[in-house]
């Protein structure tokens, strides 16, 4: 922790420490539904500095780690209960039919563009059994071939010879490993490891003034399902979701054209945390966006607003439980999500982590009592 | 003896692209020097490695080649922090996005091949595949940084790193032709205590998935008696259509067909029955799609065969082998050396008669 004498914050920052843990979580393997291995990282991580603080850890009905950091008895008054969600799953495939020879026919868990699966190296299960989506040679395939996408029934995992230990039913991930690229950072599953890397900073972080109730969730990629029952058993005052969204800052074909811009880029890297107005899943709180925003503007973080328009995050699910959550998303930008390699900035991580542990430690305890 | 798994997947990991060949010929040049007699490099790059018969001069010589480069991309265009790209050698633009690259800028950079979402792409291009000239490759590097290291014709490679899968099976990038490369490293390692009566002129070849110019100008400058080319062929997969291709793991493909001559087919057939070494029969109705065009029609023209090792996914970053497969090739070739006596070339001939081939027992 770094002292912030301007702030007079003590903002956590990423160090190597960071950046290992994020290395550990982007290279498990842990597709909606079988979340086992991110899970185990996040207890591993959590257990002892939860204690330390007094709090609590659980494992929900739905597989959630549930993690609860009281306020300090010394608060005066009554204090927030603020849930913060970071999924814990990745989009990912199922195997389906055994062809034999180590041959299977598999489907896609959560949204991946199809057109980006052939030719990528593959981990089955918990063994992480190495294969390949393989693809004909160019020299047998036909000149009007190549303008048709592959469709999935055309694709097969290849594990090169028979494995007793792989069977239908089995999970797999792109075997992308997590790589530094300068300022940069590649690796399959940003989309949420920044998130759940960032939650667990926020817990061995967690600030006095509020009862911070982290959420680290299962199966949002095929429908916000986990977040959905974490947020009646935790019963919050206002939630926000940490994610990872797309940054489509790259060079339009027409690029050359004078006048042109890219208008639709969604977010853009190294322009900080993406802070939600709207998506088609939540309608941000009017009452967090103002206070984040005046968070970043006086403490000096970079900050963005995604672009309103598609999407969704744990919020989605939130917002609606019991009487209402008021909710928020905050995200760290990240290229090519749900492929085989996506990229962020670290700078857009560090300022994201900052800036949510300083909104919390600033927040107005009757934030959610004024009109929104 | 090198342990061919751990040496094939270092081969897999140096580039090499088409007529920039260098970093994998340094590479060889080491392997290769205790291997040979002498080692030179051609006037474009093939390297030459002799190792010396004991006939008399004139002796006959065979050539074994391997091509050694490797396909990839060429940077065309650096632009607002990307890079656009076109292909070096045979790609197909379905399998580029998302594949994990090294851009050799002034320094060596990581980065990844993307496809553009619709949004920013022309109508005609925002379903199905993205055309290759609107992919892109990121850096993750600032756009002033990486304006400073990479200019446009800078190569670029695929950085997938090799996996080992099942049934003693390798997966990854360019084991076309690197899996050739290593059955002939095997097979110089084999004749290392045999008795040679021919030179054996290992030539790892430049610039055979662009023009061939690599085995046309050493078969020219070294004019062997005899010519191999080591390739790799299309191994059976899931989709595939069975009567091109070949199953893994049932041994080396003898070609058959107008670039190979039919007394050494021959030959490498009742040898490898002899030997017990399972191989596979390829017929290859036109040409060889190998160095083997280019051997065969150099100078007054040399009798030629071609010896395949079966490979899944061809030119894709997923090709895959069997180890088994590579040790074969260099075993069967390395034994077809080594039987190869004086009076060989008197046996060759296009009589029906000759079928029988005069390997020594």
């Amino acid at each position: 922790m770094k002292d912030h004498t301007r702030t007079g914050l003590d903002l956590p920052q990423v160090g190597e420490e960071q950046l290992i843990l994020l290395e550990r979580l982007c290279n498990a393997c842990a597709v909606s539904g079988d979340e086992g291995e991110v899970r185990a990282i996040v207890l591993d991580e959590l257990q002892e500095p939860v204690r330390h603080k007094g709090g609590s850890i659980k494992i929900d009905a739905m597989g959630n780690v549930l993690v609860v950091c009281p306020a300090s008895q010394s608060q005066v008054g009554p204090y927030l209960k603020v849930m913060l969600a970071a999924h814990m799953d990745e989009v990912g495939f199922m195997l389906i039919s055994d062809e034999e020879k180590g041959i299977f026919r598999f489907d896609i868990v959560g949204g991946i563009d199809q057109r980006a699966l052939v030719g990528k190296s593959i981990l089955v299960g918990r063994e992480h059994i190495p294969g390949v989506i393989g693809a004909n040679p160019i020299h047998l395939t036909k000149p009007n071939e190549t303008s048709q996408s592959i469709s999935l029934d055309n694709l097969r995992i290849d594990l090169g010879a028979e494995n007793k230990g792989v069977k239908i039913g089995d999970r797999a991930t792109f075997a992308t490993r997590f790589t530094r690229l300068g300022p940069s950072l590649r690796a399959k599953a940003l989309d949420n490891r920044l998130g759940v890397a960032t939650l667990i900073e926020l817990v061995k972080h967690s600030p006095n003034n509020i009862e911070l109730q982290a959420a680290f969730t299962v199966q949002e990629e095929v429908g916000l399902r986990g977040a959905r029952v974490a947020a009646y058993t935790f019963d919050p005052h206002l939630a926000i979701a940490i994610d990872s969204t797309p940054a489509y800052d790259l060079p339009h074909w027409d690029d050359g054209e004078p006048g042109w811009e890219n208008a639709v880029y969604n977010t853009r890297l190294g322009a900080g945390p993406a802070i939600y107005l709207s998506d088609s899943s939540t309608i941000s709180d009017p009452r967090l966006i103002h206070h984040m925003v005046q968070t970043a503007e006086t403490l000096g973080i970079p900050y963005q607003f995604r672009q309103p328009g598609g999407g969704g995050t744990d919020a989605g699910s939130i917002h609606k439980q019991r009487a209402g959550i008021p909710s928020l998303s905050v995200s760290v930008p990240g290229r090519y999500p749900h492929t085989a390699a996506s990229l962020a900035r670290i700078s857009d991580w560090e300022h994201t982590l900052a800036l949510l542990y300083a909104a919390l430690v600033k927040l107005p305890s009757d934030i959610i009592s004024v009109d929104r | 003896m090198t342990d061919l798994l751990p040496y094939l997947k270092e081969l897999m990991t140096v580039p090499g692209l088409s007529g920039y060949e260098t970093p994998i010929r340094q590479m060889l040049e080491e392997r290769w020097t205790p291997l040979t007699d002498h080692l030179s490099v051609s006037r474009i790059g093939s390297l030459h490695g002799l190792k010396r018969g004991s006939l008399p001069e004139p002796k006959p010589s065979i050539l074994l080649s391997a091509h050694m480069d490797i396909i990839g991309l060429m940077v065309t265009k650096v632009t607002q922090g990307f890079l656009r790209v076109t292909e070096v050698g045979g790609l197909d633009p379905r399998v580029l996005p998302g594949q994990l690259v090294i851009v050799h800028g002034r320094q060596d950079l990581p980065g990844l091949i993307v496809q553009p979402p619709p949004r920013l792409l022309p109508s005609h291009a925002q379903n199905g595949p993205v055309p290759l000239e609107y992919l892109l490759v990121d850096t993750g590097l600032a756009e002033a940084e990486l304006s400073r290291l990479v200019r446009s014709g800078d190569l670029i490679s695929f950085a997938q790193p090799p996996l080992e899968t099942g049934g003693e099976t390798l997966t990854g990038p360019y084991l076309d032709n690197r899996a050739s490369i290593a059955a002939l490293t095997h097979c110089l390692e084999e004749l290392q205590h045999r008795p040679l009566a021919w030179d054996v002129w290992a030539v790892a070849t430049v610039q055979e998935e662009e023009t061939l110019a690599g085995a046309a100008t050493s078969a020219f400058q070294l004019r062997p008696t005899l010519a191999v080319a080591l390739d790799v062929t299309f191994g059976a997969s899931p989709g595939s259509p069975s009567y091109r291709t070949h199953p893994l793991g049932k041994g080396p493909a003898l070609g058959w067909g107008p670039n190979i001559h039919p007394y050494l087919f021959n030959s490498f057939k009742k040898l490898a029955e002899q030997l017990e070494i399972p191989y596979q029969t390829e017929v290859m109705p036109r040409m060889s799609g190998t160095d083997a065009i280019a051997l065969q029609i150099t100078a007054q023209g040399i009798p030629t065969m071609v010896l395949s090792i079966p490979v899944r996914y061809m030119h894709t970053p997923v090709e895959m082998v069997a180890i088994k497969d590579v040790h074969r090739a260099g075993r069967l070739l390395a034994e077809f050396i080594a039987q190869l006596g004086p009076d060989f070339m008197d046996t060759i001939s296009w009589e029906e008669s000759s079928a029988q081939p005069a390997i020594e027992a």
